[in-house]
Protein backbone atom coordinates (compact mmCIF):
# COMPACT_ATOMS: atom_id res chain seq x y z
CA UNK A 1 0.00 0.00 0.00
CA UNK A 2 1.27 3.40 -0.76
CA UNK A 3 2.13 6.02 2.10
CA UNK A 4 -0.82 8.26 1.15
CA UNK A 5 -3.38 5.57 0.36
CA UNK A 6 -2.40 3.83 3.78
CA UNK A 7 -2.56 7.74 5.70
CA UNK A 8 -6.36 8.28 3.58
CA UNK A 9 -6.93 5.32 5.82
CA UNK A 10 -5.96 5.85 8.75
CA UNK A 11 -6.74 9.32 9.53
CA UNK A 12 -9.96 9.87 10.52
CA UNK A 13 -12.27 11.82 8.01
CA UNK A 14 -13.46 14.84 10.33
CA UNK A 15 -9.28 15.30 11.06
CA UNK A 16 -8.75 16.36 7.98
CA UNK A 17 -11.67 19.47 8.31
CA UNK A 18 -10.59 22.31 9.82
CA UNK A 19 -12.87 24.33 12.52
CA UNK A 20 -12.67 26.80 14.37
CA UNK A 21 -9.85 28.42 15.80
CA UNK A 22 -7.89 25.51 14.43
CA UNK A 23 -4.70 27.40 14.41
CA UNK A 24 -4.96 26.79 18.53
CA UNK A 25 -7.71 24.27 19.34
CA UNK A 26 -6.82 20.70 17.33
CA UNK A 27 -10.57 19.31 18.34
CA UNK A 28 -13.31 19.21 20.69
CA UNK A 29 -14.93 16.23 22.31
CA UNK A 30 -18.09 15.23 23.94
CA UNK A 31 -17.95 12.47 25.75
CA UNK A 32 -21.34 10.95 27.72
CA UNK A 33 -21.21 7.96 30.18
CA UNK A 34 -24.54 5.75 30.62
CA UNK A 35 -25.77 2.74 32.34
CA UNK A 36 -28.66 -0.05 31.70
CA UNK A 37 -30.51 0.62 34.74
CA UNK A 38 -31.32 -2.78 34.93
CA UNK A 39 -27.91 -4.82 34.55
CA UNK A 40 -24.84 -4.22 37.06
CA UNK A 41 -22.18 -2.62 35.90
CA UNK A 42 -19.64 -3.91 34.05
CA UNK A 43 -16.68 -4.06 36.77
CA UNK A 44 -18.74 -6.43 38.29
CA UNK A 45 -21.66 -7.51 36.13
CA UNK A 46 -21.73 -11.43 34.99
CA UNK A 47 -20.49 -12.45 31.78
CA UNK A 48 -24.50 -13.17 30.37
CA UNK A 49 -25.38 -9.34 31.27
CA UNK A 50 -22.31 -8.50 29.34
CA UNK A 51 -23.63 -10.17 26.16
CA UNK A 52 -26.76 -9.01 26.21
CA UNK A 53 -25.60 -5.76 26.02
CA UNK A 54 -22.93 -6.16 23.16
CA UNK A 55 -26.31 -8.34 21.26
CA UNK A 56 -28.30 -5.44 21.82
CA UNK A 57 -26.06 -3.11 20.19
CA UNK A 58 -25.20 -6.12 17.32
CA UNK A 59 -28.88 -6.39 16.70
CA UNK A 60 -29.96 -2.91 16.96
CA UNK A 61 -27.39 -0.64 15.68
CA UNK A 62 -25.02 -2.41 13.73
CA UNK A 63 -24.97 -1.26 9.97
CA UNK A 64 -27.62 1.23 10.79
CA UNK A 65 -27.41 5.20 9.97
CA UNK A 66 -28.64 7.82 12.23
CA UNK A 67 -28.95 11.86 10.95
CA UNK A 68 -25.39 12.14 9.39
CA UNK A 69 -24.02 9.18 10.85
CA UNK A 70 -23.77 6.77 8.28
CA UNK A 71 -23.26 2.96 8.10
CA UNK A 72 -22.68 2.72 12.07
CA UNK A 73 -20.14 -0.53 12.30
CA UNK A 74 -20.59 -2.23 15.69
CA UNK A 75 -17.02 -4.07 16.33
CA UNK A 76 -16.26 -6.56 19.71
CA UNK A 77 -13.21 -6.45 21.43
CA UNK A 78 -13.00 -9.98 20.96
CA UNK A 79 -12.65 -9.95 17.03
CA UNK A 80 -9.84 -7.35 17.00
CA UNK A 81 -6.11 -8.58 16.68
CA UNK A 82 -3.87 -6.44 19.51
CA UNK A 83 -2.39 -4.47 17.03
CA UNK A 84 -6.10 -3.59 15.24
CA UNK A 85 -7.05 -2.28 19.32
CA UNK A 86 -3.92 -0.21 19.48
CA UNK A 87 -4.60 1.81 16.26
CA UNK A 88 -8.12 2.57 17.49
CA UNK A 89 -6.35 3.82 21.11
CA UNK A 90 -3.95 6.23 18.91
CA UNK A 91 -7.00 7.20 16.86
CA UNK A 92 -8.81 7.72 20.42
CA UNK A 93 -11.97 6.27 19.16
CA UNK A 94 -11.49 3.67 22.09
CA UNK A 95 -9.77 3.88 25.56
CA UNK A 96 -7.37 2.04 26.69
CA UNK A 97 -9.34 0.35 29.21
CA UNK A 98 -11.50 -0.54 27.12
CA UNK A 99 -8.61 -2.76 24.57
CA UNK A 100 -6.75 -3.98 27.47
CA UNK A 101 -9.03 -4.65 30.23
CA UNK A 102 -12.67 -5.16 29.49
CA UNK A 103 -14.28 -8.78 29.39
CA UNK A 104 -16.99 -8.19 27.01
CA UNK A 105 -15.90 -4.94 25.35
CA UNK A 106 -17.22 -3.25 21.55
CA UNK A 107 -17.59 -0.20 19.73
CA UNK A 108 -19.70 1.41 17.50
CA UNK A 109 -17.79 3.69 14.86
CA UNK A 110 -19.53 5.78 12.30
CA UNK A 111 -17.69 5.87 9.46
CA UNK A 112 -16.42 9.66 9.52
CA UNK A 113 -15.01 8.04 12.67
CA UNK A 114 -16.86 11.46 14.29
CA UNK A 115 -19.02 9.08 16.80
CA UNK A 116 -18.04 6.10 18.61
CA UNK A 117 -20.07 4.80 21.25
CA UNK A 118 -17.90 2.31 23.86
CA UNK A 119 -19.42 -0.63 25.11
CA UNK A 120 -19.00 -2.21 28.11
CA UNK A 121 -16.38 -0.09 29.61
CA UNK A 122 -16.13 1.06 32.89
CA UNK A 123 -19.70 2.11 32.14
CA UNK A 124 -22.26 0.34 29.90
CA UNK A 125 -21.64 2.96 27.20
CA UNK A 126 -19.97 6.06 26.43
CA UNK A 127 -20.97 7.90 23.70
CA UNK A 128 -17.57 10.06 22.43
CA UNK A 129 -18.19 12.97 19.65
CA UNK A 130 -15.41 14.64 17.93
CA UNK A 131 -15.37 17.82 16.60
CA UNK A 132 -12.22 19.48 14.46
CA UNK A 133 -11.79 22.97 16.09
CA UNK A 134 -13.40 24.58 19.01
CA UNK A 135 -16.77 23.56 18.58
CA UNK A 136 -18.27 22.20 21.80
CA UNK A 137 -22.06 23.51 21.23
CA UNK A 138 -22.48 21.21 18.12
CA UNK A 139 -20.79 18.47 19.89
CA UNK A 140 -22.91 18.52 22.78
CA UNK A 141 -26.12 19.37 20.68
CA UNK A 142 -25.88 15.93 18.98
CA UNK A 143 -24.06 13.76 21.54
CA UNK A 144 -27.68 14.90 22.82
CA UNK A 145 -29.23 13.68 19.37
CA UNK A 146 -27.24 9.99 19.95
CA UNK A 147 -28.23 10.26 23.20
CA UNK A 148 -32.19 10.32 22.56
CA UNK A 149 -31.89 8.15 19.60
CA UNK A 150 -29.76 4.98 22.21
CA UNK A 151 -32.61 5.83 25.21
CA UNK A 152 -35.37 4.85 22.84
CA UNK A 153 -34.24 1.57 23.06
CA UNK A 154 -32.51 1.25 26.29
CA UNK A 155 -33.73 2.18 30.03
CA UNK A 156 -30.75 4.18 31.51
CA UNK A 157 -30.09 4.20 34.82
CA UNK A 158 -31.38 7.40 36.09
CA UNK A 159 -32.06 9.34 39.17
CA UNK A 160 -34.18 12.07 39.69
CA UNK A 161 -31.82 13.38 42.48
CA UNK A 162 -28.27 11.92 41.56
CA UNK A 163 -28.81 12.17 37.24
CA UNK A 164 -27.17 9.62 35.62
CA UNK A 165 -25.70 7.07 37.25
CA UNK A 166 -22.42 6.08 36.74
CA UNK A 167 -20.24 3.14 37.93
CA UNK A 168 -17.45 5.82 39.16
CA UNK A 169 -18.35 8.99 40.99
CA UNK A 170 -16.14 11.25 39.68
CA UNK A 171 -19.17 10.93 36.64
CA UNK A 172 -22.50 11.09 37.90
CA UNK A 173 -24.83 13.55 37.09
CA UNK A 174 -24.53 14.37 34.00
CA UNK A 175 -22.14 11.92 32.80
CA UNK A 176 -20.50 14.40 31.08
CA UNK A 177 -16.54 14.95 29.76
CA UNK A 178 -16.12 17.82 27.91
CA UNK A 179 -12.66 18.39 26.80
CA UNK A 180 -10.53 20.08 24.03
CA UNK A 181 -7.08 19.51 22.72
CA UNK A 182 -5.22 22.32 22.59
CA UNK A 183 -1.57 23.30 20.70
CA UNK A 184 -0.29 26.02 22.85
CA UNK A 185 3.74 26.05 21.64
CA UNK A 186 3.99 29.83 22.90
CA UNK A 187 2.63 29.56 26.31
CA UNK A 188 4.64 26.41 26.69
CA UNK A 189 7.89 28.00 25.65
CA UNK A 190 7.27 31.42 27.67
CA UNK A 191 6.63 28.90 30.60
CA UNK A 192 3.13 30.84 30.98
CA UNK A 193 1.09 27.58 30.66
CA UNK A 194 2.94 26.95 34.17
CA UNK A 195 0.87 29.44 36.04
CA UNK A 196 -2.13 29.25 34.45
CA UNK A 197 -3.02 25.92 34.78
CA UNK A 198 -3.40 26.42 39.28
CA UNK A 199 -5.81 28.76 37.73
CA UNK A 200 -7.58 26.93 35.75
CA UNK A 201 -7.93 24.29 38.07
CA UNK A 202 -9.54 25.74 40.70
CA UNK A 203 -12.94 26.18 38.36
CA UNK A 204 -13.25 22.49 38.43
CA UNK A 205 -11.16 22.02 35.28
CA UNK A 206 -8.16 19.95 34.67
CA UNK A 207 -5.11 20.30 32.15
CA UNK A 208 -2.87 17.62 31.31
CA UNK A 209 -0.43 16.75 28.32
CA UNK A 210 -2.72 13.82 26.26
CA UNK A 211 0.65 12.65 25.30
CA UNK A 212 2.64 11.32 27.39
CA UNK A 213 2.80 10.35 30.75
CA UNK A 214 1.81 12.54 34.14
CA UNK A 215 1.70 16.35 33.94
CA UNK A 216 4.36 16.01 31.06
CA UNK A 217 2.94 17.64 27.56
CA UNK A 218 4.49 16.30 24.56
CA UNK A 219 4.22 18.37 21.49
CA UNK A 220 2.85 21.15 23.64
CA UNK A 221 -0.31 19.34 23.19
CA UNK A 222 -2.86 20.23 26.02
CA UNK A 223 -6.28 18.82 26.76
CA UNK A 224 -8.60 20.86 29.23
CA UNK A 225 -11.54 19.05 30.54
CA UNK A 226 -14.25 19.75 33.26
CA UNK A 227 -14.13 17.81 36.37
CA UNK A 228 -17.33 18.71 37.95
CA UNK A 229 -20.43 16.43 36.59
CA UNK A 230 -22.97 16.36 39.34
CA UNK A 231 -25.01 20.00 39.99
CA UNK A 232 -24.15 21.93 37.25
CA UNK A 233 -25.89 21.04 33.48
CA UNK A 234 -24.60 20.26 30.67
CA UNK A 235 -24.51 24.07 29.17
CA UNK A 236 -23.16 25.77 31.72
CA UNK A 237 -20.28 22.64 32.37
CA UNK A 238 -19.39 23.76 29.02
CA UNK A 239 -19.55 27.91 29.32
CA UNK A 240 -16.90 27.72 31.51
CA UNK A 241 -14.93 25.40 29.75
CA UNK A 242 -15.33 27.46 26.43
CA UNK A 243 -14.79 30.80 28.41
CA UNK A 244 -11.70 29.14 29.56
CA UNK A 245 -10.67 28.23 26.13
CA UNK A 246 -11.12 31.43 24.82
CA UNK A 247 -8.88 33.03 27.31
CA UNK A 248 -6.00 30.15 26.42
CA UNK A 249 -6.70 31.30 22.87
CA UNK A 250 -6.01 34.84 23.03
CA UNK A 251 -2.96 34.42 25.32
CA UNK A 252 -1.58 31.76 22.86
CA UNK A 253 -2.01 34.61 20.47
CA UNK A 254 -0.34 37.38 22.15
CA UNK A 255 2.55 34.80 23.15
CA UNK A 256 3.24 34.29 19.80
CA UNK A 257 2.92 37.39 18.18
CA UNK A 258 5.47 38.90 20.78
CA UNK A 259 7.38 35.62 20.04
CA UNK A 260 7.91 36.38 16.71
CA UNK A 261 8.63 40.03 17.46
CA UNK A 262 11.03 39.72 20.19
CA UNK A 263 12.84 36.76 19.28
CA UNK A 264 14.34 37.99 16.16
CA UNK A 265 16.03 35.00 14.63
CA UNK A 266 16.05 32.79 17.50
CA UNK A 267 12.33 31.17 16.44
CA UNK A 268 12.99 31.03 13.06
CA UNK A 269 15.68 29.07 13.75
CA UNK A 270 14.43 26.17 15.29
CA UNK A 271 11.42 26.01 13.88
CA UNK A 272 13.69 25.17 10.53
CA UNK A 273 16.00 22.98 12.58
CA UNK A 274 12.83 21.02 13.93
CA UNK A 275 11.91 20.93 10.11
CA UNK A 276 15.36 20.17 8.77
CA UNK A 277 15.43 17.04 11.72
CA UNK A 278 12.12 16.15 10.27
CA UNK A 279 13.17 16.21 6.69
CA UNK A 280 16.75 14.33 7.17
CA UNK A 281 16.51 11.97 10.63
CA UNK A 282 17.21 8.44 10.17
CA UNK A 283 16.48 7.44 13.57
CA UNK A 284 13.93 9.25 15.82
CA UNK A 285 12.15 8.87 18.78
CA UNK A 286 8.74 10.01 20.09
CA UNK A 287 9.43 12.42 21.94
CA UNK A 288 11.54 14.33 19.97
CA UNK A 289 9.00 14.15 16.66
CA UNK A 290 6.24 15.65 19.00
CA UNK A 291 9.10 18.66 19.71
CA UNK A 292 9.80 19.09 16.12
CA UNK A 293 6.28 18.73 14.66
CA UNK A 294 5.11 21.66 17.27
CA UNK A 295 7.42 23.54 16.08
CA UNK A 296 6.74 23.13 12.48
CA UNK A 297 3.15 23.08 13.24
CA UNK A 298 4.23 26.74 15.32
CA UNK A 299 6.03 27.59 12.20
CA UNK A 300 3.25 26.64 9.72
CA UNK A 301 0.47 29.59 11.86
CA UNK A 302 3.23 32.09 11.94
CA UNK A 303 3.98 32.41 8.61
CA UNK A 304 7.55 30.72 8.38
CA UNK A 305 6.79 27.76 6.78
CA UNK A 306 4.01 27.89 3.90
CA UNK A 307 4.39 24.66 1.50
CA UNK A 308 3.39 22.35 4.40
CA UNK A 309 -0.48 21.44 5.14
CA UNK A 310 -1.65 23.03 8.64
CA UNK A 311 -2.69 19.14 9.51
CA UNK A 312 0.25 17.65 9.70
CA UNK A 313 0.64 17.85 13.45
CA UNK A 314 -2.53 16.23 14.13
CA UNK A 315 -1.74 13.68 11.52
CA UNK A 316 1.77 12.76 12.19
CA UNK A 317 0.96 12.84 16.19
CA UNK A 318 -1.28 9.68 15.29
CA UNK A 319 0.90 8.18 11.97
CA UNK A 320 4.20 7.67 14.64
CA UNK A 321 2.76 6.27 17.54
CA UNK A 322 3.80 2.40 17.83
CA UNK A 323 0.17 1.11 16.52
CA UNK A 324 0.29 2.84 13.48
CA UNK A 325 3.80 2.31 12.83
CA UNK A 326 3.53 -1.09 12.68
CA UNK A 327 0.44 -1.88 11.20
CA UNK A 328 2.26 0.09 8.28
CA UNK A 329 4.86 -2.43 8.68
CA UNK A 330 2.75 -4.86 8.49
CA UNK A 331 4.38 -6.56 11.42
CA UNK A 332 5.70 -6.25 15.17
CA UNK A 333 8.87 -3.79 15.70
CA UNK A 334 11.09 -3.27 18.04
CA UNK A 335 11.09 0.23 20.05
CA UNK A 336 14.60 0.71 18.21
CA UNK A 337 13.02 -0.57 14.80
CA UNK A 338 10.05 1.85 15.75
CA UNK A 339 12.40 4.82 15.86
CA UNK A 340 13.83 3.66 12.32
CA UNK A 341 11.00 3.02 10.83
CA UNK A 342 9.15 6.51 11.31
CA UNK A 343 12.03 8.46 10.60
CA UNK A 344 11.26 7.00 7.18
CA UNK A 345 7.23 7.36 7.07
CA UNK A 346 7.88 11.41 8.15
CA UNK A 347 10.49 11.64 5.59
CA UNK A 348 7.71 9.92 2.84
CA UNK A 349 4.99 12.11 4.23
CA UNK A 350 7.20 15.48 3.88
CA UNK A 351 8.09 14.25 0.27
CA UNK A 352 3.93 14.09 -0.23
CA UNK A 353 3.76 17.68 0.31
CA UNK A 354 6.30 18.48 -2.64
CA UNK B 1 25.52 9.55 34.54
CA UNK B 2 25.70 6.11 35.79
CA UNK B 3 23.44 4.70 38.72
CA UNK B 4 25.07 5.09 42.28
CA UNK B 5 23.48 1.81 43.53
CA UNK B 6 24.17 -1.20 40.65
CA UNK B 7 26.92 1.26 38.23
CA UNK B 8 25.53 -0.31 35.47
CA UNK B 9 22.29 1.20 34.13
CA UNK B 10 22.41 4.78 33.49
CA UNK B 11 21.02 7.30 36.09
CA UNK B 12 16.92 7.62 35.38
CA UNK B 13 15.74 9.56 38.95
CA UNK B 14 17.62 12.66 40.71
CA UNK B 15 16.75 13.67 43.48
CA UNK B 16 17.87 15.83 46.79
CA UNK B 17 17.42 14.01 50.57
CA UNK B 18 17.35 16.44 53.24
CA UNK B 19 17.51 14.39 56.52
CA UNK B 20 17.64 16.72 59.53
CA UNK B 21 19.19 19.65 57.55
CA UNK B 22 21.85 17.78 55.59
CA UNK B 23 21.15 17.19 51.70
CA UNK B 24 22.63 14.72 50.10
CA UNK B 25 21.82 14.04 46.36
CA UNK B 26 20.91 10.51 44.78
CA UNK B 27 21.19 9.55 41.20
CA UNK B 28 19.65 5.98 40.73
CA UNK B 29 18.03 4.18 38.29
CA UNK B 30 14.51 3.38 37.95
CA UNK B 31 14.95 -0.43 38.92
CA UNK B 32 17.48 0.10 42.24
CA UNK B 33 14.80 3.18 43.10
CA UNK B 34 12.29 0.79 43.74
CA UNK B 35 14.50 -1.65 44.85
CA UNK B 36 16.13 0.36 47.87
CA UNK B 37 12.89 1.99 48.40
CA UNK B 38 13.80 5.62 46.90
CA UNK B 39 10.41 5.54 45.79
CA UNK B 40 7.26 2.92 46.19
CA UNK B 41 4.56 2.49 43.75
CA UNK B 42 2.90 -0.28 42.34
CA UNK B 43 3.10 -2.03 38.92
CA UNK B 44 -0.28 0.09 38.23
CA UNK B 45 -0.32 3.99 37.86
CA UNK B 46 -1.50 5.65 40.70
CA UNK B 47 -4.50 6.59 39.12
CA UNK B 48 -7.85 8.83 40.67
CA UNK B 49 -9.40 6.18 41.81
CA UNK B 50 -6.57 5.22 44.59
CA UNK B 51 -6.66 8.97 45.45
CA UNK B 52 -10.48 9.12 45.26
CA UNK B 53 -10.88 5.67 47.27
CA UNK B 54 -8.89 7.11 49.66
CA UNK B 55 -11.13 9.69 49.75
CA UNK B 56 -13.85 7.51 51.04
CA UNK B 57 -11.85 6.05 53.97
CA UNK B 58 -12.31 9.50 56.00
CA UNK B 59 -16.30 8.86 56.01
CA UNK B 60 -16.27 6.44 58.97
CA UNK B 61 -14.48 8.08 61.94
CA UNK B 62 -14.94 11.48 61.47
CA UNK B 63 -18.59 11.58 59.95
CA UNK B 64 -20.88 8.98 61.06
CA UNK B 65 -20.22 9.91 64.80
CA UNK B 66 -21.99 13.15 64.20
CA UNK B 67 -24.61 12.19 62.33
CA UNK B 68 -27.69 9.83 63.64
CA UNK B 69 -25.81 6.57 62.88
CA UNK B 70 -28.06 3.71 60.87
CA UNK B 71 -28.85 0.83 63.34
CA UNK B 72 -26.40 -1.32 61.11
CA UNK B 73 -22.90 -0.27 60.84
CA UNK B 74 -20.90 0.51 57.94
CA UNK B 75 -19.50 -2.54 57.04
CA UNK B 76 -22.38 -4.52 56.55
CA UNK B 77 -24.09 -2.15 54.28
CA UNK B 78 -24.47 -4.30 50.98
CA UNK B 79 -25.99 -3.74 48.13
CA UNK B 80 -29.12 -6.48 47.33
CA UNK B 81 -29.37 -6.45 43.83
CA UNK B 82 -25.46 -6.52 42.88
CA UNK B 83 -23.91 -7.86 46.56
CA UNK B 84 -21.49 -4.97 46.61
CA UNK B 85 -20.92 -4.11 50.40
CA UNK B 86 -19.87 -0.51 51.33
CA UNK B 87 -16.68 -1.49 52.62
CA UNK B 88 -15.73 -2.98 48.91
CA UNK B 89 -17.27 0.16 47.49
CA UNK B 90 -14.88 2.11 49.10
CA UNK B 91 -11.92 0.22 48.71
CA UNK B 92 -13.20 0.17 44.51
CA UNK B 93 -14.11 3.55 44.26
CA UNK B 94 -17.05 2.37 42.11
CA UNK B 95 -20.22 1.62 42.23
CA UNK B 96 -21.33 -1.78 41.19
CA UNK B 97 -25.29 -1.18 40.15
CA UNK B 98 -27.58 1.70 39.82
CA UNK B 99 -29.41 0.23 43.08
CA UNK B 100 -26.01 0.61 45.24
CA UNK B 101 -26.61 4.53 44.61
CA UNK B 102 -29.69 4.35 46.57
CA UNK B 103 -27.95 1.21 49.35
CA UNK B 104 -25.15 3.54 50.28
CA UNK B 105 -27.19 6.79 49.76
CA UNK B 106 -26.61 8.04 53.52
CA UNK B 107 -23.19 8.04 53.00
CA UNK B 108 -22.55 9.78 49.35
CA UNK B 109 -23.35 13.23 49.55
CA UNK B 110 -19.44 14.11 51.70
CA UNK B 111 -18.35 11.85 48.88
CA UNK B 112 -20.27 13.84 46.40
CA UNK B 113 -19.83 17.10 47.67
CA UNK B 114 -15.79 16.35 47.71
CA UNK B 115 -15.57 15.38 44.14
CA UNK B 116 -18.31 17.69 42.49
CA UNK B 117 -16.86 21.26 44.48
CA UNK B 118 -19.79 21.10 46.58
CA UNK B 119 -22.87 19.96 44.67
CA UNK B 120 -24.79 16.90 45.37
CA UNK B 121 -27.59 16.94 43.26
CA UNK B 122 -27.96 16.91 39.14
CA UNK B 123 -28.79 19.62 37.24
CA UNK B 124 -28.77 18.99 34.10
CA UNK B 125 -30.25 16.72 31.07
CA UNK B 126 -33.17 14.42 31.58
CA UNK B 127 -33.79 11.45 29.67
CA UNK B 128 -36.55 11.77 27.15
CA UNK B 129 -38.74 8.87 27.23
CA UNK B 130 -38.22 7.36 31.32
CA UNK B 131 -37.80 10.84 32.37
CA UNK B 132 -41.46 12.20 31.36
CA UNK B 133 -42.70 12.52 34.70
CA UNK B 134 -39.57 14.32 35.87
CA UNK B 135 -39.51 16.32 32.69
CA UNK B 136 -43.30 17.26 34.05
CA UNK B 137 -41.86 17.55 37.61
CA UNK B 138 -39.64 20.07 36.72
CA UNK B 139 -42.29 22.18 34.79
CA UNK B 140 -44.68 22.10 37.51
CA UNK B 141 -41.62 23.50 39.23
CA UNK B 142 -41.06 26.18 36.98
CA UNK B 143 -44.59 27.43 36.86
CA UNK B 144 -45.09 27.82 40.57
CA UNK B 145 -42.14 30.25 40.40
CA UNK B 146 -43.70 32.26 37.54
CA UNK B 147 -47.03 32.18 39.23
CA UNK B 148 -45.68 33.46 42.18
CA UNK B 149 -43.49 35.98 40.43
CA UNK B 150 -47.38 37.45 38.59
CA UNK B 151 -49.23 37.36 41.61
CA UNK B 152 -46.08 40.01 43.18
CA UNK B 153 -46.76 41.54 40.01
CA UNK B 154 -50.25 41.68 40.56
CA UNK B 155 -50.95 40.62 37.08
CA UNK B 156 -53.82 38.65 37.65
CA UNK B 157 -54.99 37.61 34.55
CA UNK B 158 -51.68 35.85 33.27
CA UNK B 159 -51.57 34.27 36.94
CA UNK B 160 -54.99 32.90 36.12
CA UNK B 161 -53.54 31.16 32.88
CA UNK B 162 -50.28 30.02 34.52
CA UNK B 163 -52.41 28.52 37.44
CA UNK B 164 -55.31 26.55 34.95
CA UNK B 165 -51.66 24.97 33.38
CA UNK B 166 -49.93 24.22 36.17
CA UNK B 167 -53.54 22.14 36.96
CA UNK B 168 -53.28 20.60 34.14
CA UNK B 169 -49.94 19.20 34.10
CA UNK B 170 -50.47 17.85 37.62
CA UNK B 171 -53.57 16.37 36.21
CA UNK B 172 -51.49 14.40 33.91
CA UNK B 173 -48.40 13.57 36.71
CA UNK B 174 -51.32 11.91 38.67
CA UNK B 175 -52.78 9.74 36.11
CA UNK B 176 -49.23 8.51 34.67
CA UNK B 177 -48.11 7.78 38.48
CA UNK B 178 -51.53 6.87 39.88
CA UNK B 179 -51.86 10.00 42.37
CA UNK B 180 -47.94 9.60 44.27
CA UNK B 181 -47.17 12.71 42.32
CA UNK B 182 -47.28 15.41 44.45
CA UNK B 183 -44.24 16.99 46.19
Amino acid sequence: MSLEQFINEAISPWMKEEGPDSDIVMSSRIRLARNFERLPFPIIAEKEDLQEVLNLFDTEYHHRTYKNYHDLEFVRMSDLQPVEKRVLVEKHLISPHLADKSVQGGVLISKSEQVSVMVNEEDHIRVQLYFPGFQLDKALDQAFEIDDWLEDKINFAFDESKGYLTSCPTNVGTGLRASVMMHLPALALTQKINRMIPAISQLGLVVRGIYGEGSEAVGNIFQISNQVTLGRSEYDIIEDLKSVVQKLVEQERKARRLLVEQSELQLEDRIFRSYGVLERSRIIESKETAKCLSDVRLGIDVGYIDNISKTILSELMVLTQPGFLQQYAGKSLTPQERDIFRASLIRERLILEK
Amino acid sequence: MECQECHERPATLHFTKVVNGSKTEVHVCGQCAKEKGYVSYDEEAYSLHDLLSGLFNFDSTSLTGQKNTPSHTTKQLKCEKCGMTYQEFTQVGKFGCSECYHTFSDKLDPIFRRVHSGNTTHDGKIPKRIGTNIHQKHLVKELKNKLQQLITEENFEEAAKVRDEIRSVEKDLNQDQGGEGED
